[in-house]
């Protein structure tokens, strides 16, 4: 069977009916005054899952993730741990552990000191605070740092420490909040790998609210989008980017080109896409629009081919003026203006380091796609 | 033109505070000093010797080596200073610590209030400087007297079926001076609090902490250079305080102001004045020095 995005997974307890749900949001809602951050919202996450809630700012990530932190309650709906419903129970009594924004380092104490505090709050005895100490030390690369003062660190550093702070007390959730959104591109991709190797060599549940979509399709076994305090969409990393449920999801992650129609001439699998413009395409169609629906077709850039004529086994093509290129040494942007004046955005790998005859700025060019390159979107 | 100009002018810049504390300060200071090493006398003024320029330089010198420590042995070797001095202290450390108890809670909570309230609630600390000093403290006579306001609305509610003695005993001091410097603590604990960053309570209770072992534990450690700013703030000028004693204690108050007032004016002794003027002024100048220190030492740890 084919797998979307060119990736399969083992790991998939949403897809298995038997699973048990590990945490559970049930019709949540947030009202903070006139204005609702999170709308009628229901959500299982699984155990050692890595999920990320992805939205603009102000779509309600956040809020969700500090009601599961306890430090937000729902105005109505509940949310369920492990089978436990955590109503009323506050931010210190609760299983999990978060990473704040933040990092919120408690700057009167060494690097040490901040890690042992909720062991120390726990009541565990010295000698397996220090060895504990130790450990996280150890696992964050950061032993030689141990009797410094917060502010004696690095971006990086801090990001650390405090990810060694909430994970010394072995929750069984994690709740990370923006954990890499201070720190230099370079630092966060190594630290997004770092991540997921830690999360799968503890085994935990990490549930991570980000904006930055690059950083979710990485680290994410699922993704959930969010927009005006509801969920979007709820799959993995590869559903969401080949298989979008609707058009903000398709604009939300990565760069689409959409074409605005309806269908025409339906049948089982297959249909005409008519765009306003008046060209037709052949598309490859799923259940749901029917005949003469107003809908959207979203292509990939990468899903279209870019030539200087019209390839003879092309199945839909469409002609235009290169408008602009970008090279980006792995592969080079071209942004190719239609006779309508639309802008369709292709990229074409570098796959060879030399090309004969390649394009320039004002050449025409034919932009072509499969009938199952695109997504309909009738949302 | 410019670029010569610029060092000089800088320079003058940083010598405006510097003769401000030379004229204002230092030089009133020698002077005092001086006095505290001259005898009292039926002179004007009224101590010897007094040095004049005019009569020479064997004059002067002769003059200053009329000059002794003599006040000081007496400062020293009468319980009366050495009293006032420590009861001051006391008066002054007590007031401090209710200032601070008052004033925590109240500037924890200014804090914790709406964004547009908090402005309000700050303005309303400030509010009482609108009006002068001694009217407010005057202001106190009529509430603590035995027929005042207090006791009055006691009596009427019938809690006490006698008026309280309040007025001219150490407890309407207390209640003068921790109204009076009420805001001087609140103002800085304000400052401290306000600028923490509250996300740093909830890590202390998602790590375990309950509300309360979370305010022990962060909120009041990282506020502790507001609680001795306020302190200080409070303290120094509590010690050489004279009006609230002046006005609301009794003659059993002995307060080092108080005993410095009637040195100077009543007893017209400026050679002693001076002295336990000079010894007051040490006093306060370690916990100063000392709270210097440690307002340099947080600024190095804030970068």
């Amino acid at each position: 069977m084919a797998s979307l995005g060119s990736i399969r997974r083992s790991f998939a307890p949403w897809a298995d009916p038997a699973a048990k749900p590990y945490i559970r949001f049930e019709n949540i809602s947030k009202v903070f005054g006139t204005h609702t951050a999170v709308d009628d919202l229901s959500l299982t996450i699984y155990e050692r899952e890595f999920f990320v809630l992805l939205g603009p700012s102000g779509c309600g990530k956040t809020t969700l993730l500090r009601m599961l932190g306890g430090f937000e309650q729902p105005t109505s709906g509940r949310v369920l741990l492990d089978g436990q419903d955590l109503r009323g129970v506050p931010p210190y009594r609760r299983p999990v552990n978060m990473m704040f924004q933040s990092y919120a380092l408690f700057p009167h104490m060494s690097v040490e000191k901040n890690i042992a505090f909720g062991l120390k709050q726990e009541g565990m005895a010295k000698p397996q605070i220090a060895e504990r100490v130790e450990r996280m030390l150890k696992l964050v690369k950061l032993e030689s740092y141990a009797k410094r003062k917060p502010h004696q660190l690095s971006g990086g550093q801090r990001q650390r420490v405090a990810l060694a702070r909430s994970l010394a007390k072995r929750p069984k959730v994690l709740l990370l909040d923006e954990p890499l959104g201070a720190l230099d591109k370079k630092l966060r991709e190594e630290t997004q790998f770092e991540l997921m190797d830690l999360q799968h060599e503890l085994g935990l549940t990490f549930v991570i609210v980000t904006h930055d979509q690059e950083e979710a399709m990485t680290m994410a076994d699922r993704i959930a989008v969010m927009d005006k305090g509801k969920l979007l969409q709820v799959a993995t990393p590869a559903e969401i980017y080949e298989a979008p449920s609707s058009r903000f999801v398709a604009e939300f992650i990565g760069s689409i080109n959409t074409f605005e129609g309806h269908l025409t001439e339906k049948t089982a699998g297959a249909a005409r896409f008519r765009d306003k413009s008046g060209a037709v395409f052949n598309v490859s169609l799923g259940a749901g629009a029917a005949d003469g629906d107003a809908v959207a077709l979203a292509i990939r850039p990468e899903k279209m081919q870019i030539s200087r004529e019209r390839p003879a086994d092309a199945v839909n093509a469409i002609d235009g003026e290169v408008w602009d290129i970008a090279y980006l040494g792995d592969m080079t942007l071209y942004n190719v203006r239609l006779d309508d004046g639309r802008i369709v955005k292709t990229s074409m790998i570098n796959s060879r380091r030399t090309v004969e005859d390649a394009l320039t700025w004002h050449d025409r060019a034919w932009v072509s796609f499969a009938p199952d390159a695109g997504v309909v979107l009738s949302r | 033109m410019r670029r010569h100009l610029a060092p000089i002018l800088s320079r003058i810049v940083i010598w405006v505070p510097y003769l401000w504390l030379l004229a204002l300060f230092l030089v009133p200071f020698f002077i005092v000093f001086k006095i505290s090493l001259s005898q009292t006398a039926i002179a004007m003024p009224p101590y010897l010797p007094t040095i004049d320029f005019s009569e020479g330089w064997a004059a002067v010198r002769e003059s200053v080596s009329e000059f002794s420590l003599d006040n000081y042995f007496w400062v020293f070797g009468d319980p009366l200073y050495i009293n006032a001095y420590l009861s001051s202290l006391k008066i002054a450390a007590v007031s401090t610590v209710l200032a601070l108890l008052i004033g925590y809670p109240l500037a924890y909570g200014m804090t914790r209030a709406p964004e547009s309230l908090r402005s309000i609630l700050l303005m309303m600390v400030i509010l009482p400087f609108w009006t002068s000093f001694l009217i407010r403290i005057y202001a106190w006579i009529g509430i603590l007297k035995p027929e005042g306001l207090l006791n009055q609305f006691l009596l009427f509610l019938g809690v006490i079926d006698q008026p309280l003695i309040i007025l001219n005993t150490n407890t309407a001091i207390y209640i003068g001076i921790v109204y009076s410097y009420l805001p001087f603590m609140v103002l800085p604990l304000y400052a401290a609090l306000e600028k923490m960053d509250y996300s740093l309570v909830e890590a202390a209770q998602d790590l375990g902490c309950t509300p309360l072992m979370a305010f022990w534990k962060v909120t009041f450690p990282l506020s502790l250079p507001g609680v001795l700013a306020g302190s200080m703030l409070v303290f120094i000028p509590a010690v050489g305080e004279f009006v609230v004693p002046d006005l609301l204690g009794g003659s059993e108050t002995l307060m080092i102001g108080k005993t410095l007032w009637s040195e100077f004016f009543a007893n017209r002794d400026w050679p002693v004045a001076s002295a336990v003027a000079i010894l007051l002024l040490l006093i306060l100048v370690v916990p100063i020095v000392y709270f210097q220190r440690v307002q340099a030492k947080a600024r190095e740890s804030e970068v």
